[in-house]
């Protein structure tokens, strides 16, 4: 039997980006907020050793350990869908702040066309631009109406960047000035002006200027040491939960946080949530954790899989199309790039940050005419410099042996002498792309894990074959002696890492019968259960999604305490 | 005998001395026949001594004392005989060459040996439970075998190819021998039943890798050797100053040992 | 569905000692014979890098791997029982050659006594002697007739020794003289004779000189290295079936052995064995092996895990005390044992051998008067030196602070200069100790583990006081300045090492009523299947059990012989 403990205000599922800025509002404002994090505790000390390559980005330091609990994945709904039994494709996040410890920090605000893809594709193609079983559907919130949160968000991380020149509109500038430029950001950024593009520097949380933000926490500068993603920051400079919003939480005096509690099931009554049901890992104890309000904050697969094991909400069916729990799942098309090989030059690749990056976003979005296209929106693209870590630095060129004398050679060679240049590719959804429970397969707990059907489309197909002519163009233009340009799209595969943006499940929208919550992401069903993550993107931009995920984190915050003041539907 | 000519290899270029190498390469050690124990009394050296001959009259000496012994290169997974299979293809994946060490000067196969040896060795922190089904190559590894067990199988696969190809052992084939042999799994020209010839191989070729390049904390890329060949700097605190700057910088690599106060 | 493979003569299923001795006499027999082992293949130069207390000893190197199956444990049975997740008390083999590589090679004959037990106790001390819910039981054999197959067992593996001037009659004497005699040893031989006791060598499978068996098999001596039990033998010395009896087997070729097969179930049909299911533990496949004789010999415990899961033969129950399957359980009683600190004299104990050691059997068996005592049977009571290894190698008088300065002085001054006198304690069955199948924990296939349910009893405790006692005596009467002796037997528990003699489950006897196997090891209501191992004692004696196993194999071997040539109940 679990132990019913006394009832707080608002109970958080998962302390990452979205249960940190929750907790932060919220208690802020007077609110008693107990934050439930089944990993543990983590701190900028921890990071001292980090620079260590095998251990954190090819050991997984950091990420979930799938022993305890993984995923299934199968292409389509005919093959049996198989666990996840070691990391490829994405890497999900654990222990206090989540995957927001070990992000690059890239942070950019979806576009306007994003917002209203569908009304705003067909008023400017027509209907029949939409192909059959595609998705997409209006979000029901505007960029503008977005745009405060945005802004908050940015504030509060500290970001850095210049105006993108094709973007949504700005109420205010970046709080902090953009990243240093390398020579290869320089080499980019005249190729795609000489193309007449328009590149800017990449919007970045990894801070450019010591910075205090509007909550006063003040942190340090980027030191460019080249350990940000699958890494913690051991100068606390990359905005993440611990070091930005859980240290306001805290101080508040209002949050309690407990590590090492995994919660298993939601519970609820009557249409109302009345608390969690989760497990003290570390003793195995059961506990009720009552609260008039739930936050579900964990990540788009255990939201997901939470409210599908709680019996909350209807669960998506792929055959009528009905249904919400599970829906409109997208991924992040990858496989358009390039890379360049220079002869004469060698560049300090080894240097540089997550987010320190040129980007532009001429084919982003609705930024260009798709009308003899056969794809909706696309990608930014971009060239970051993260810093070449040498064990996974081994680009040559086509032709070199796999291995052996030459094969070593030329990965020494190239090592400071190659150039990659992609696009982040956005990712539409389909009917056949859902989630749901697996039938098969449990977690350490006996709880079915999730199961995904996905698998790229045509559409994404055609738009790698366009991306990846463009970024082989611009490399050219960058003067690179050799290019190579990848316009080829695979079957989708798991065993590969492409990007832990996974997206939807829970979605918003304007109606019950096609999300799972309305646009301050409170569920429908469930007027005091609130859903936050990027499980809310109806589908995913061509951009990272933390910059969006944190406006609407901020939104629901707002929503939370309205809600608060006045129970019942916000919208 | 097969045994005697890999103590002689181990013996060659790393232990100092070692009582117990003599006496085994001299004891007529054999599998496979009846004989399965035996020794010569004589050549066992009294304990204290710290030479001996061994039979070809060479002597060995103990290290001096003013050079450091590495310590760390002792096995604590692989049989001497994996350990010497695992450290001529690693050699042949990434050989000493104009460029600067080999997977042999690194440590690779030392590396290998200990990763083998913990967690990573055991799939510990991966999904492992059943059922096991045939998956879909997209879907990912979906076997039982752990890490380690694989290893052994490959490389005892790799000993039988040698031995049915070549009609030796795979350290005593010539360079582009052991090429061929590696092809041959690179390929899956290698029909195997239990584990993937190709998968293997990629196996061998990621640990290389990380061998070669990992911090040298884990028993590889001896003295930064594999950061100095592409010009890596490792364990820096700050490129601030440099980020910014066209010419290529060239550093003295460090490692994560000097990020600990060492008092 | 499982393969079915063409059917063998015999099928052997685990191959260590019993399995190795097995093959061999059948092989060179003339029959044909499959050998299914769990665990991996096995050989000498495998412990080129044994000398490592680490990774052997205290990271359990050779031992089953516990995360895919272990064993339940329980005190009595109203309390649950519940996984040993780790070891402690008793470390099971795996792999070829199964314990029988990581032993220490202490080599003994039970006493005539032992097999006549009930008997001879009650025509000594009547009926009453024997407390009620004891279910000691003569074996169905006597030592005379067993003597021949001792003798073949220790030819065999070329047993060092002298005679015990206590123990029961010897046709022959030992292959090869007894091991060396160090200083230690020389000072309990004293002892014990200025006690009038009657010390003699340990008999000792760690081979004082070079020997040739009669089988033609060569081993070489002994180097007194220090590394014997947890630790494979890298000088091929020590006694072990990979080194003696299996290459015999597979010289014959006429033996199969198949590794990382994993037999799940004993396949039988209107009361004859058909063969076994297995399954390739590197593929996950199953197969059936057919044979006309199956025989078990694996662990104590697997042997009669595979009975139940097979439904061969009565399982035992503990209400009525009938049944056979799971009876008679017992262990070993260890606690009865004395350490003495010399402060002027310094030994080289790091030197040793697993079986180099001088033993009396003044207080074992029946070679004492029980009639003041409150218990039957006693002990061997020896000091062995098998090589202090440094991890483990902290004996401190006690006082000493368990930790700090003064602990790490008093262990570095005393490394050397203790000395311990310890009491193989017998262990009686009863009928509330037992083995059975767990109703809730599985192995990695979803097969019940075995059930454990056992606990020290007053026999022991009053045992462990008398030994203790006397092992204090001879320590005081060797000289040492100060001796501790330990007098108190807890309640059993399953986290701290004790001995791996787990014996019963299967046992031998005279009546199908009373046991599952007759005294050829084969089963009463399935006469071509034949258990072998310790799982037939019907207890456990003052002694190591592996020299009487190894008997009882040889005389199952002769069994299967009779049997295959004119099958039927062999008595």
């Amino acid at each position: 039997m679990a132990t019913k403990l006394p009832k707080t205000d608002v109970v958080v599922v998962g302390v990452g980006w979205g249960g940190g800025i929750i907790a932060s509002e919220l208690t802020k404002s007077g609110l008693n907020v107990v934050g439930l994090e089944r990993g543990k505790e983590r701190k900028t000390e921890d990071y001292y050793m980090v620079h260590d390559e095998l251990r954190y980005a090819l050991r997984y330091e950091m990420f979930q350990d799938l022993s305890r609990e993984t995923i299934t994945f199968r292409g389509n709904e005919k093959i049996r869908a198989l666990p996840m039994r070691s990391y490829g494709s994405f890497l999900l996040g654990d222990g206090l702040g989540g995957a927001g410890v070990h992000w690059n920090g890239m942070t950019f605000r979806f576009l306007p066309y994003d917002f209203q893809i569908k009304t705003q594709t067909i008023e400017r193609y027509g209907k029949k631009k939409i192909p059959d079983g595609m998705t997409i559907q209006d979000w029901g919130i505007t960029y503008d109406e977005l745009e405060p949160y945005f802004l908050k968000f940015e504030k509060m991380a500290g970001i850095g960047g210049e105006e993108n020149p094709l973007g949504g509109k700005r109420s205010e500038k970046y709080p902090t000035p953009p990243m240093q430029v390398s020579p290869v950001m320089k080499l980019f950024s005249d190729a795609c002006k000489g193309l007449k593009y328009h590149p800017y520097i990449m919007p970045s949380a990894n801070l450019s200027e010591q910075y205090t933000n509007p909550d006063g926490i003040a942190r340090a500068a980027c030191q460019y040491c080249g350990f940000c993603e699958r890494f913690g920051c051991e100068y606390g400079a990359k905005a993440d939960p611990v070091v930005t919003v859980l240290p306001v939480a805290k101080n508040t005096g209002k949050f309690e946080l407990r590590t090492h509690s995994n919660v298993r099931r939601i519970l609820h009554k009557g249409g109302k949530a009345t608390g969690v049901m989760y497990i003290d890992t570390t003793t195995g104890e059961e506990y009720e954790q009552p609260a008039d309000i739930v936050v579900m904050t964990s990540y788009v697969f255990n939201n997901t899989r939470l409210l599908l094991l709680s019996n909350m909400g209807k669960p998506y069916d792929s055959k009528t199309g009905t249904g919400v729990i599970g829906r409109n799942y997208a991924y992040q098309v990858e496989a358009a790039a390039g890379v360049g090989f220079f002869e004469k030059k060698e560049f300090n690749l080894f240097s540089g940050a997550g987010a320190m990056a040129m980007t532009m976003d001429d084919f982003n979005g609705d930024n260009f005419d798709h009308k003899d296209l056969n794809f909706i929106h696309g990608g930014s693209i971009s060239y970051s410099q993260g810093g070449n870590r040498p064990i996974q630095n081994n680009t040559v060129p086509p032709g070199t042996p796999g291995w052996g004398k030459d094969f070593k050679a030329a990965s020494i060679k190239y090592a400071n002498r190659n150039v990659s240049v992609w696009a982040e590719g956005s990712c539409m959804p389909y009917r056949h792309h859902f989630l749901d429970l697996d039938t098969t397969y449990k977690d350490e707990f006996g709880d079915p894990l999730i199961r995904i059907t996905f698998d790229f489309e045509e559409r994404d197909r055609e738009m790698v074959k366009f991306m990846g002519a463009k970024c082989g163009e611009i490399l050219k233009e960058m003067g690179a002696d050799k290019v190579v340009a990848y316009t080829e799209q695979g079957p989708y595969e798991i065993t590969h890492y492409q990007s832990t943006h996974n997206t939807g499940g829970v979605i918003m929208g304007d109606s019950p019968d096609t999300s799972a919550v309305n646009n301050y992401l409170q569920m429908w069903d469930f007027d005091n259960c609130f859903v936050v993550g990027a499980s809310a993107f109806a589908h995913n931009g061509g951009y990272n999604p933390t910059g969006t995920m944190g406006a609407l984190s901020y939104r629901a915050a707002e929503g939370i305490i309205k809600y608060h003041k006045k129970p019942g539907s916000l919208v | 005998m097969a045994n005697e000519t890999e103590e002689q290899d181990l013996k060659d270029h790393r232990e100092p001395d070692h009582s117990r190498r003599n006496f085994l390469k001299n004891s007529g050690y054999a599998v496979g026949g009846l004989i399965v124990g035996g020794v010569v009394g004589s050549l066992l050296r009294s304990p204290n001594k710290s030479t001996t001959n061994n039979n070809n009259g060479n002597t060995t000496e103990k290290a001096p004392a003013n050079e450091a012994v590495n310590f760390n290169q002792a096995l604590m997974h692989f049989t001497q005989e994996q350990f010497l299979i695992m450290e001529a293809a690693t050699e042949r994946i990434f050989p000493a060459d104009d460029n600067g060490p080999g997977a042999k000067e690194l440590g690779v196969a030392y590396f290998i040996d200990h990763q083998l040896a913990g967690e990573w060795g055991l799939n510990g922190r991966e999904y492992m439970q059943g059922p096991f089904f045939k998956g879909e190559t997209t879907q990912g590894y979906q076997g039982r075998l752990k890490r380690r067990e694989i290893f052994d199988i490959g490389l005892q696969e790799m000993q039988n190819y040698s031995n049915k190809k070549f009609q030796k052992k795979f350290k005593d084939l010539t360079p582009e021998q052991q090429d061929t042999v590696l092809k041959a799994f690179e390929t899956d020209e290698v029909k195997l039943t239990t584990i993937s010839a190709s998968g293997f191989f990629k196996t061998i070729f990621g640990s290389t890798m990380e061998g070669a390049y990992a911090d040298p904390l884990y028993g590889g890329n001896g003295n930064m050797g594999g950061w100095k060949l592409k010009n890596f700097p490792g364990n820096q605190m700050s490129y601030t100053k440099i980020i910014e700057q066209d010419k290529f910088e060239k550093m003295q690599p460090v490692s994560l040992r000097e990020h600990l106060p060492h008092s």
